[in-house]
């Protein structure tokens, strides 16, 4: 079941156009993630959806009502954001609260929730502290319970991650997919974060300069982008994107290839280039290549095991099964299909 | 006071403004415009006015226009110059005072200290001290040629003790003045210093820069801006100072300050129109220093 | 930027310190000791001075002769007065301007600074005039009226600086909570700006409290707060510094007290948020 609904939504700020008349229809406890380098609009696209902006045209559907003219509170949307954004001056159990008081809800269904919630979010010992005492993660998780103790509709999470340390953000990562596994809610959460975005996503929409590049999930993006921006931006390493003569040679304006789909050999292949800097994670080892023919240097992924030198020169194969054409617009072809 | 909260958005980029809201904010504004408004138009245009008269209240009023003769003559008359001497010597004495030492004690405070927190409070009291309690309790207490302390002072080393507030005039006025205005330096500048990133002077001493180096070449220039403000303030202030001078020396002894003199023509000797026409002097003077400070408080308002 | 620094070091930097903190403050101490003397006694050697009887005598002679209380009166309901008036002209301006800001909230901003600015000897006779006029020369509402204006442009400031800091996603997340205007401004809003108006409340107090400019030109016998009822003790020759001091240190303590408490507010309420 379509659960929201948005239709031709567009969005300008005075003359600027933020937001190009977009369609997109989110499902009945889908986690989608909008992802997009900063500035791209998806925030706007967020807060277009929360009722904290309005639009300049379209429609904006929840569960099948139209809610474009609705004030934010009406919208049974709950919003995480990006620095939280706790009361300061009330307690932990207070801010959690305080959207139940909005709703009139009685002293002790509100107390009932309130307790539940913060058992679920480990905050049972800190329901009496102020926002200032707690530190990044214990915020968070606040910032959680006051989303869903109002059991919304759906939740919305801007940037959530962003303010946390990289060792929390991905134990908090874990704990909002269990949260949504747990749930069963739908969530609509923005990052610029493409590993954040490949992680949690059922749904993944890559936007650029206020217009949807692509929507699938993430094997899908991964798998089969539909054009240079989507293929460099998902996945990490980047995929290498090469233009000029190496394309032309295999019909394409840029060819695309993952640094996985890249056998390297020490003696034949079909290019070879300088050994640069080679990043061991351990598990893998990547290899940073200068092709004399490539602009750019190639990315290949090799065994943890092979050991190369600086300045060494070896040779790369592309897998060709896993090769990706884009026409001089950027565009996925198929030679297949 | 919010400090935790890494706010990424600026209040205003969000639509909190409807046309509604719009309206309703014009009206909250509107009291406080008013009376401001009137606050500055009123008497301005009354002082604006009389400058051009000749108006004596109490020897005959009104006694019609005269054109720009009140400006002439009070720039003319013999106290003019004079006057602008001492509130030039007075404010520039101040601010040198204040600025420097401010600028020493605050990098002093700086530094770990025992009892920092009450140096600190002992520091910036004279700050609240009325200014007729400190002119008085420096002319009496302390600068008094017979019972005064700095007198008992002198005699115990055998000196005879200055005449301070008939002979040393300016420095004794200078050193009351200072005296209640090197609180507000030093906290704006130790506030300052208090910013000064730590890195930084850690990578100068890592490059080797000697102490009196480190001072000159990234203390001063960041403690610039600061030293600015106080100085643009101190002077606008300065510039009014009245009660001090009111209470010691009532002009006395080559003390009168352009608003000293302009009080005395419009209070003491009843010359409105002169008088008027010193306020509008003091009113260009005191706005030619207002242009830079709001310029650098405008810059902060973008940021 | 507090570093580690040797032992050596912080005993040379403590004792600089002190010796300048007590420098500084000797004045204040000074009156202190002398109010507790008697006249006889208050003119004498330093040394003379710290060892004689000490009394409370100037306090009586300081109360009983002049009327002290009714200065003070005086003082409490013109700074606080003023300040009030100020605040409540002031947080619905300093409000608007910062959750509702316009094209024009800078330049209302600026323009109300710069009336900070006009020195007072150029308005003096006018404002006198006006004064003469509305019958309210030497009275508690005039000087109410007067300090309040003058004082008007940093209330307005320093609030609309505290205002400011209130991050918007606050306010966003008070209504995806379903908070309608009213619940906004009286569960939200209100609760976070109290500290910053107390703090503006406390430093204009003291502003006004020292005000010396009107307060001498405008009041005699029946309106005058403490600062001209001091200003009256530079007249009277002889012995007079136990009593000088008593009537001082009484006009100074209250707000000395509350000064301590307002260090923070001074700097960004009298550098208009150029210094932080």
């Amino acid at each position: 079941m379509k659960q929201i609904e948005l239709n031709q939504v567009s969005k300008y700020f005075g003359e600027i156009e933020v937001i190009r008349p977009l369609d997109l229809q989110i499902e009945n406890g889908e986690f989608v993630v909008f992802v997009g380098p900063s500035g791209c609009g998806k925030s706007t696209l967020l807060r277009l959806i929360a009722g904290l902006e309005d639009v300049t045209s379209g429609q904006i559907l929840i569960n099948g009502k139209d809610t474009t003219k609705l004030a934010p509170a009406d919208r049974e949307l709950a919003m995480v954001f990006q620095s939280y954004a706790l009361y300061p001056h009330m307690t932990v159990r207070k801010n959690i609260e305080f959207p139940l008081r909005m709703a009139g809800l009685d002293k002790k269904e509100r107390n009932k929730r309130v307790e539940d919630a913060a058992k679920a979010l480990n905050l049972t010992d800190y329901l009496e502290r102020r926002p200032g005492q707690l530190s990044g993660g214990q915020r968070q998780r606040v910032a959680i319970g006051r989303a869903i103790v109002r059991e919304p509709t759906a939740f919305l999470f801007d940037e959530p991650l962003s303010n946390l340390d990289a060792a929390l953000r991905v134990g908090m990562r874990l704990e909002i997919s269990e949260l949504h596994k747990r749930l069963g809610a739908t969530m609509i959460y923005v990052t610029h974060d493409q590993v954040e975005a490949m992680t949690l996503a059922d749904k993944i929409v890559v936007l650029q300069a206020g217009v949807i590049e692509q929507v699938g999930t993430p094997l899908d993006l991964y798998h089969n982008p539909k054009n240079t921006f989507v293929a460099g931006f998902i996945g990490s390493p980047k995929m290498n994107l090469i233009s000029g003569n190496e394309a032309d040679k295999m019909g394409a304006h840029t060819i695309g290839i993952r640094p996985e789909h890249l056998s390297i050999t020490k003696n034949t292949g079909l290019w070879h280039g300088v050994v640069g800097v080679t990043e061991q994670l351990g598990s893998d080892t990547f290899v940073h290549l200068n092709c004399e023919s490539f602009s750019e240097s190639l990315t290949v992924r090799a065994d943890s095991d092979l050991s190369v030198a600086y300045g060494e020169t070896l040779y790369v194969t592309p897998d060709l099964t896993h090769l990706h054409k884009f026409d001089k617009n950027g565009l996925r072809f198929d030679e297949k299909a | 006071m919010f400090s935790y909260i890494q706010s990424s958005k600026p209040i205003g980029t969000s639509k909190v403004s409807t046309k509604h809201s719009r309206s309703l904010a014009r009206i909250m504004v509107a009291p406080a415009v008013f009376a401001l408004l009137v606050w500055m138009i009123i008497p301005l245009s009354m002082t604006l006015y009389f400058s051009f008269k000749k108006y004596l209240p109490l020897r005959g009023g009104d006694l019609g226009w005269v054109g720009f003769e009140n400006y002439t003559r009070f720039i003319s008359s013999s106290s003019f110059w004079p006057a602008v001497a001492t509130t030039m010597i007075i404010v520039g004495g101040v601010l040198i005072i204040t600025v420097v030492l401010g600028t020493l004690i605050a990098l002093l405070l700086d530094q770990p200290i025992w009892g920092q927190g009450i140096v600190r409070i002992m520091i910036i009291a004279p700050f609240f001290i009325m200014p007729t309690v400190s002119g008085l309790i420096w002319k009496n207490m302390f600068m008094d040629p017979t019972n005064g302390f700095l007198a008992h002072i002198w005699r115990a080393f055998g000196a005879e003790p200055i005449q301070w507030l008939s002979h040393a005039s300016l420095p004794s006025l200078i050193m009351i003045i200072s005296w209640q205005w090197l609180p507000f330096a030093t906290l704006i500048l130790l506030t300052a210093v208090q910013s000064l990133d730590s890195e930084q002077l850690e990578a100068a001493e890592m490059d080797g820069a000697k102490p009196i180096r480190r001072f000159f070449h990234i203390i001063l220039p960041h403690l610039a801006r600061a030293i600015t403000v106080v100085i643009l303030i101190q002077t606008i202030f300065l510039l009014s100072i009245f009660a001090e001078i009111f209470v010691t020396t009532a002009g006395a002894f080559g003390t009168k300050t352009l608003t000293y003199l302009i009080f005395q023509r419009v209070l003491e000797s009843q010359n409105v129109g002169l008088g008027s026409a010193g306020g509008v002097y003091a009113i260009i003077l005191a706005n030619i220093v207002a242009i830079f400070l709001m310029r650098i408080v405008g810059k902060n308002l973008d940021r | 930027m507090p570093r580690a620094v040797t032992t050596q070091k912080k005993i040379l930097n403590s004792a600089i310190s002190w010796a300048l903190a007590i420098i500084i403050f000797f004045p204040i101490f000074w009156i202190v000791v002398l109010s507790f003397k008697t006249e006889g006694d208050a003119i004498r050697t330093p040394i003379e001075v710290l060892t004689s009887t000490w009394t409370f005598d100037s306090y009586a002679v300081v109360q009983e002769r002049s009327d002290y209380f009714k200065h003070f009166s005086n003082s409490v309901i013109i700074a606080i007065g003023s300040t009030l008036l100020g605040i409540i002209i002031a947080v619905p301006a300093a409000w608007s301007m910062a959750f509702v800001p316009s094209k024009r909230t800078r330049g209302i901003l600026m323009w109300m600074l710069s009336t900070k600015m006009l020195p007072a000897v150029g308005v003096l006779y006018p404002i006198y005039l006006i004064f003469i006029e509305l019958g309210i020369l030497d009275s508690r509402t005039g000087l109410v009226v007067i300090l309040m204006l003058i004082n008007l442009p940093i209330i307005i400031w320093m609030l609309y600086t505290y205002f400011k800091e209130i991050p918007a996603e606050i306010l966003e997340a008070a209504r995806m909570d379903g908070a309608n205007l009213r619940s906004e401004i009286l569960y939200i809003l209100t609760p976070m700006a109290i500290p910053g108006i107390a703090s503006t409340l406390l430093l204009n107090i003291i502003l006004a409290w020292n005000e010396a400019f009107w307060t001498l030109n405008l009041t005699a016998a029946k309106a005058a707060p403490l600062t001209s009822f001091i200003a009256s003790y530079s007249s009277p020759e002889g012995l007079f510094f136990a009593k000088l001091s008593a009537a001082s240190v009484m006009a100074i303590t209250p707000i000395l007290i509350m000064g301590w408490f307002s260090q923070k507010q001074l700097v960004r309420g009298l550098t208009f948020g150029a210094v932080k």
